[in-house]
């Protein structure tokens, strides 16, 4: 029952689904990793984003609106981070912990006085975003079954993984934040300021995790739960990591995490214990992150040995 | 005659520290010359070049481009005015292709793009114009160091140097890499750059450089045409002591052979042969002098002799017990203690107090250390008995190492590696940098362990300190011994000053090895 449940268009569509958000944020990571700083706060720019999506779109009630509002305020927290990183020189893990630790709390006490709730934001009347259908591709069997009709933001994600990748490897702007991130000094040597990349960057970063928070709760769901990132920003860094902090190996990772989170979605049909479902996506991530390093060391092991 | 494109007018930079690097010192380049600036490790020349390249600002003194005079503030404006700099340690992204290092920071570009074709044509198209063989799509971590060179040499190009400045390009070549590069510079300097080329290698002067200026602590012995000088008067000019010391040593009594190394061969991580089938002796109750100019492998000697590296051929033998498959605790426990060449990397942990500093070759012995836990007291009285005899100056032991002063950090070093009753010492330029005071009470510790029979390698780049240290001197140079001396006493600088700096050297080394 689970293998047929497996390869039917539904997996694959939920699949893509629960893929967005981690996806963003994996872009979101990796635009950071390359300028040579670990954006750990993903995780609380998504929760933010998260809720101010749903209050921005209540706001305005239109969901672009909303969402660009959102992408705003990612970008203000991602020179917000910048800021402590480069100008106060606070170590960047213990900034991002602070960042993660204030959106935990804050999140729960805006909402508790906007709404008058402390776990969900459903009394708020916010605007998600729509889904569409592809006009050709929707009738296609399986196929169509699969890409149509999703979520806008999920084409964007999409679009995204190649917008990035030619930013990052096509546009000087993406060479600079390259050739910063892995030799600063050789950077500065040519004129080039190595801050002014890294908060370029921090705040692109910003943007990208807080379409990915905004996905959670005006597409994804249409609501806001407290914690409802549940450890995604975290899994996008593994991602990126793994992906060799490419667009598009990140990609390819950010869609495992997607599946396995799928996967835990149809295994509670089954009669499994609920906990070790939960527990899918985060067990996947361990195991790929162990897979990857032992794959790595042993390369590098062959590489001394040859030197 | 050509004109003078750049002055450099009496030029003062004293370091916070109260170090007077560079002293009053007048530097003028004549318009398509390479230009050499010649002295020894410390001598200034390249506390001067960072002057000239903006990344220190000096105290006094005037700098002129083409007779007007400039201010530079930063690399950046350096590089604006048409000076450049190839860096010892290459400024490049290894990630990045030739041609993105080439262009960076002043890409060209099509529409919101990076040109990559006109990057790569552009950079062909220099390596071509300077007869530069380079494959620019080439990732630079794929490069050997040569070639590296190469790319630093033409990203200054690109940016318009017509000053270009070159430390110690030589330093990590081979010597056929050192001809190629030779071959190139004689080529920018016929299209009208004017190079300067840093060196302490006379030889490398002598074939491709017009003049020279000389320095020595920190002061210009003059400026000469490398044609009218001989490399006799350029190793005078540029070794010598300004004091001489002298310390009371007890006859020479030897005991048995503590050291023996033969065929000894290291190679640097670029694969440059740095030690060069080197063998000698050391018996029991002598001091053994190494002396030379830094970088001809001292350190790569001493990485071997002391266990850092165990990439080496040949035999290395303590008391007749092959090192070659022991570690480094191994080997200090055959009773070898060292002085590390860099105190603050290798010497001591800077941010630990003193206390943890002294214990740490001793922690792990049963007198200071129980089942669980460290035997305090005892230690305590151990590092304050070390504090006093070595008359460390600090508040107390728990005062961080790295607070001292270098001459109190080297102390707290020498303390350490005395303490443990060492039958054979390795001292890697174990008074380099430190006040007077400091240095002659670690030279009288030194003569102490020699006259107590003790076996003792010096490795110094201070003639004071060769001089009057030690028993046997050897002189290395390009990683082999250029002479050895038994009489000590009968050398003169002016001799020693030829042998590091290669302009003699013996075939036939007598009394390196005992029979």
């Amino acid at each position: 029952m689970i293998v047929d449940a497996i390869l039917s268009p539904e997996f694959l569509n939920a699949t893509l689904r629960a893929t967005t958000p981690i996806l963003f944020a994996t872009l979101a990571a990796a635009v950071a990793a390359k300028c040579g700083i670990i954006n750990m706060a993903l995780e609380g720019i998504m929760l933010f984003s998260a809720l101010f999506g749903v209050l921005f779109s209540a706001m305005f009630q239109s969901g672009i609106l909303g969402l660009l509002a959102t992408m705003v305020m990612g970008g203000l927290i991602g020179l917000l981070l910048a800021f402590f990183v480069l100008k106060l020189k606070t170590d960047e893990i213990l900034a991002a912990i602070a960042i993660n630790l204030i959106a935990n709390g804050a999140t729960i006490l805006i909402l508790l006085m906007l709404s008058g709730d402390r776990g969900v934001s459903s009394s708020v009347k916010s605007v998600p975003l729509p889904r569409i259908s592809i006009p050709v591709i929707e009738n296609i069997p399986y196929l169509g079954a699969v890409i149509s009709n999703q979520n806008v933001l999920t084409y964007v994600s999409l679009i995204m993984v190649v917008v990035v990748h030619i930013f990052l490897y096509k546009m000087p702007l993406g060479l600079r934040i390259r050739a910063v991130g892995e030799n600063k000094n050789a950077a500065e040597s040519v004129g080039i300021s190595s801050k002014k990349i890294q908060y370029i960057a921090l705040v692109i970063s910003g943007v990208l995790a807080s379409m990915g928070g905004f996905f959670l709760s005006g597409g994804y769901m249409t609501y806001f739960t407290t914690g409802m990132t549940a450890g995604r920003g975290f899994i996008a860094l593994a991602a990126s990591f793994m992906g060799g902090n490419t667009p598009v190996g990140g990609f390819s990772v950010s869609l495992l995490f997607g599946a396995s989170s799928a996967l835990s979605n149809i295994l509670q049909l089954g009669n499994w214990p609920y906990e070790i479902i939960q527990m899918l996506p985060y067990i996947t991530t361990i195991i790929g992150l162990a897979i990857y390093s032992y794959v790595r060391m042993k390369k590098r092991q062959k590489l001394s040995d040859r030197g | 005659m050509s004109h003078n494109v750049l002055e450099m007018k009496n030029i003062m930079k004293i370091y916070p520290n109260g170090i007077v690097a560079v002293e009053d010192v007048t530097l003028e380049l004549q318009k398509g010359e390479i230009h050499a600036l010649l002295g020894e490790n410390g001598a200034g020349k390249s506390t001067l070049m960072k002057v000239l390249f903006g990344l220190e600002s000096p105290e006094q003194g005037q700098i002129f481009l083409n007779g007007e005079e400039i201010q530079l503030k930063s690399p950046l404006e350096a590089i604006k005015k048409g000076i450049g700099m190839v860096h010892q340690h290459f400024m490049l992204v290894s990630s990045l292709t030739v041609a993105e290092n080439i262009v960076l920071g002043i890409e060209p570009k099509k529409s919101i793009f990076v040109d990559m074709n006109k990057a790569i044509d552009i950079s062909k198209e220099l390596a071509k114009k300077y007869n530069f063989d380079i494959d620019v799509t080439q990732r630079v971590e794929e490069l050997p160091v040569g070639i590296k060179q190469k790319v630093e040499i033409l990203k200054a190009l690109y940016r318009g140097a017509d000053i270009l400045i070159l430390d110690e390009p030589t330093a990590v070549l081979t010597p056929q890499e050192t001809e190629e590069l030779f071959v190139q510079l004689k080529k920018l300097k016929e299209l009208g750059h004017t190079l300067i080329f840093i060196s302490h290698k006379l030889d490398e002067i002598k074939s491709i450089c017009d003049r020279a200026t000389i320095m020595k602590s920190g002061k210009s012995k003059g400026t000469y045409k490398v044609s009218e000088i001989s490399t006799n008067e350029m190793s005078k000019l540029m070794v010598g002591r300004d004091v001489v010391m002298t310390f009371d040593k007890k006859p020479l009594s030897l005991k048995e052979t503590a050291l023996k190394v033969r065929n000894l061969i290291v190679e640097g991580t670029t694969g440059v042969v740095r030690v060069d089938d080197l063998s000698f002796d050391v018996k029991q109750g002598e001091i053994f002098g190494i002396a030379g100019v830094e970088g001809n492998g001292q350190g790569h000697l001493v990485e071997a002799l002391t266990g850092l590296t165990k990439k080496y051929c040949g035999d290395i033998l303590i008391f007749d017990q092959n090192i070659s498959n022991k570690n480094i605790n191994e080997i200090r426990k055959l009773k070898v203690s060292h002085i590390p060449e860099d105190r603050m990397t290798l010497g001591c942990a800077a941010n630990m107090n003193i206390m943890d500093n002294l214990l740490s070759n001793q922690y792990q012995s049963s007198e200071y250390s129980g089942r669980f836990m460290l035997k305090l007291k005892k230690i305590e009285e151990r590092v304050n008995k070390l504090i006093k005899e070595y008359l460390i100056k600090c508040k107390s032991y728990k005062q961080n190492v790295g607070m001292l002063s270098g001459g109190n950090i080297q102390k707290v070093v020498v303390a350490r590696e005395f303490s443990t009753e060492p039958k054979i010492i390795i001292a890697n330029q174990p008074t380099r940098g430190i006040d007077v005071g400091a240095a002659s009470f670690i030279r009288q510790r030194i003569i102490e362990f020699r006259d107590a029979g003790c076996a003792i390698v010096l490795i110094s780049a201070d003639l004071n300190e060769v001089f009057e240290l030690s028993d046997r001197l050897a002189v290395m140079y390009k990683g082999k011994f250029s002479g050895v001396f038994t009489d000590v006493k009968k050398l003169t600088e002016e001799e020693l000053g030829k042998y590091m700096l290669g302009i003699k050297k013996d075939e036939v080394l007598e009394g390196i090895i005992y029979e």
